[in-house]
């Protein structure tokens, strides 16, 4: 998986937990709750949804790796590569 | 000098039921016979009946908050921001720290644990796959607060838990508020999310007292003998509920005046019900309504079309209205929209309130053989009855462990 796949397999999870936010602009560099409406629990379903559909673990230490979208694929593309994606 | 408590007033009504999502509408299907049962995929048990609700969640929630929230809190929110609308309150001036929320339900947390657990069936049970949503999404005073959020109440905002009972305990609880002066607005009533939890309908059904029938609008039939058990619905009914000093300075709409209430208990089984509580309940409401049976123009009952409850709510009544009533008319909601469950008090009052001025009594459908032991004198059969005068509506809500409330709103006289 490209570090773009990864950004979108992202996205594809914020599409559906904010679904009243237009996320078709997202900038890479900013962080994504500085963009939108996130709150706390909304953090909590990315990780969730990684697991369910990715089966990758963030512990919460790395939570800070999931800032913005850039380096959410920095973080999350070798997690992918790991699991042979 | 003896304490005159101050006089509660209806301003406002919001309802979604499953034949109407306004009081109009609602009112001209209960005139006109419209019932609203359907067919409904049940999560293990199949094809069952249900009465579910068609109100747009969209209209007052985002996608996100539908979402996170429950069900019953949606169902909340729509009925509190309706209410609200209707009461014609200024409410983004008035203080939101002086409105109570108080929302009857019947159970909450059965259809949120039951998602979750089918949720992380899907992952061998591994709890690290439950939500982090289903403490907020389960704790009881989530429907009541869903609607403090909604609506920016910072105020006391809760749930009362009465089974059955608790559409009318709302509106019974937020009249004390008032009187107490705890608050100076209440939206108070009652809301059910129970066609989504699977569990109560299982329990219904080990119980035999689940309703089937070829035809779903024919399903719930109270006092027919042909009757075999409640068809279990979701809906919700919350009031706007004023000092009657406050609703005339501002010109509000009255609907009506709380006249008394009376809520009890069994103490004799956990399902079954107690006629003799029953009447209790009835009589003492009407002693604290300063009324007599007499004086009721409209008993709305209970009865949820199961064999033996039927009976037992009929023989209180008749102990109470059976003689010497001669003005009172009887009829049942369940039968067009079956068992709303905590909303089921708060919704089968708001179907009898346009009584007040229109004189029509709406009927029980679905009586195509009138069980004899449900023969009690006024009941309104089938088709609606105008009557004479309307000056008094006694609603009866009775729950499992033997909670029994009455209520009886009066027509509003300066």
């Amino acid at each position: 998986m490209t570090k773009d796949e990864t950004k979108q397999a992202v996205l594809d999870i914020i599409a559906d937990i904010a679904p009243d936010e237009d996320i078709s602009n997202l900038k890479g560099d900013i962080r994504l709750r500085d963009q939108m409406q996130l709150d706390s629990m909304d953090f909590l379903d990315i990780v969730m949804e990684l697991r369910k559909r990715h089966n990758i673990e963030v512990p919460e230490a790395d939570y800070p790796n999931l800032a913005t979208l850039d380096s959410c694929a920095e973080y999350l593309t070798p997690k992918f590569a790991a699991l042979g994606k | 000098m003896s304490y005159k408590p101050a006089r509660i007033v209806i301003t406002g009504v919001g309802l979604t039921a499953p034949n109407g999502n306004t009081l109009s509408e609602f009112r001209q299907n209960l005139l006109n016979g419209v019932a609203g049962i359907e067919k409904k995929e049940i999560r293990y048990m199949g094809e069952c009946l249900a009465g579910v609700c068609h109100y747009d969640p969209l209209k007052y929630q985002k996608k996100k908050e539908l979402r996170v929230g429950t069900r019953a809190g949606s169902i909340s929110i729509y009925c509190a921001h309706e209410a609200m609308i209707d009461s014609g309150i200024n409410f983004t001036a008035f203080p939101k720290d002086r409105v109570g929320i108080y929302v009857g339900c019947t159970e909450h947390g059965n259809v949120e644990t039951e998602n979750e657990i089918y949720a992380i069936s899907k992952f061998n049970y591994d709890t690290k796959y439950w939500s982090h949503y289903h403490n907020p999404r389960t704790v009881a005073n989530n429907p009541a607060g869903e609607v403090s959020l909604s609506m920016g109440i910072t105020g006391p905002a809760y749930t009362i838990g009465a089974a059955c009972a608790a559409g009318n305990m709302g509106l019974i609880h937020a009249a004390q508020m008032l009187r107490l002066g705890e608050v100076d607005l209440a939206i108070c009533g009652g809301i059910s999310e129970s066609i989504h939890t699977f569990g109560i309908y299982a329990g219904f059904k080990s119980q035999n007292a689940l309703a089937t029938h070829v035809d779903p609008l024919k399903a719930s039939r109270p006092f027919d003998k042909a009757r075999n058990g409640i068809v279990i619905s979701e809906g919700g009914a919350l009031y706007t509920l004023e000092r009657l000093d406050d609703a005339l300075a501002r010109g509000a709409k009255i609907y009506g005046e709380i006249g008394g209430y009376c809520v009890n208990s069994d103490a004799s089984d956990y399902v079954l019900p107690n006629p003799g509580r029953q009447a209790e309940c009835v009589r003492k409401a009407l002693v604290s309504a300063g009324l007599e049976a007499k004086d009721i123009h409209i008993v709305n009952t209970h009865a949820t079309a199961t064999p033996l409850g039927d009976i037992q709510e009929c023989e209180a009544i008749r102990a109470v209205f059976g003689e010497g009533c001669p003005d009172t008319y009887i009829n049942n909601t369940k039968s067009y929209i079956g068992h709303c469950m905590g909303a089921a008090g708060a919704l089968e009052l708001a179907g009898n309130l346009p009584s007040f001025d229109d004189l029509i009594v709406h009927p029980t459908i679905n009586v195509d053989d009138l069980d004899p032991q449900c023969a009690l004198p006024g009941l309104v059969l089938n088709h609606p009855q105008k009557v004479g005068r309307v000056d008094a509506i006694l609603n009866n809500s009775f729950g499992m462990l033997g909670i029994n409330s009455t209520l009886i709103v009066k027509r509003f006289v300066a």
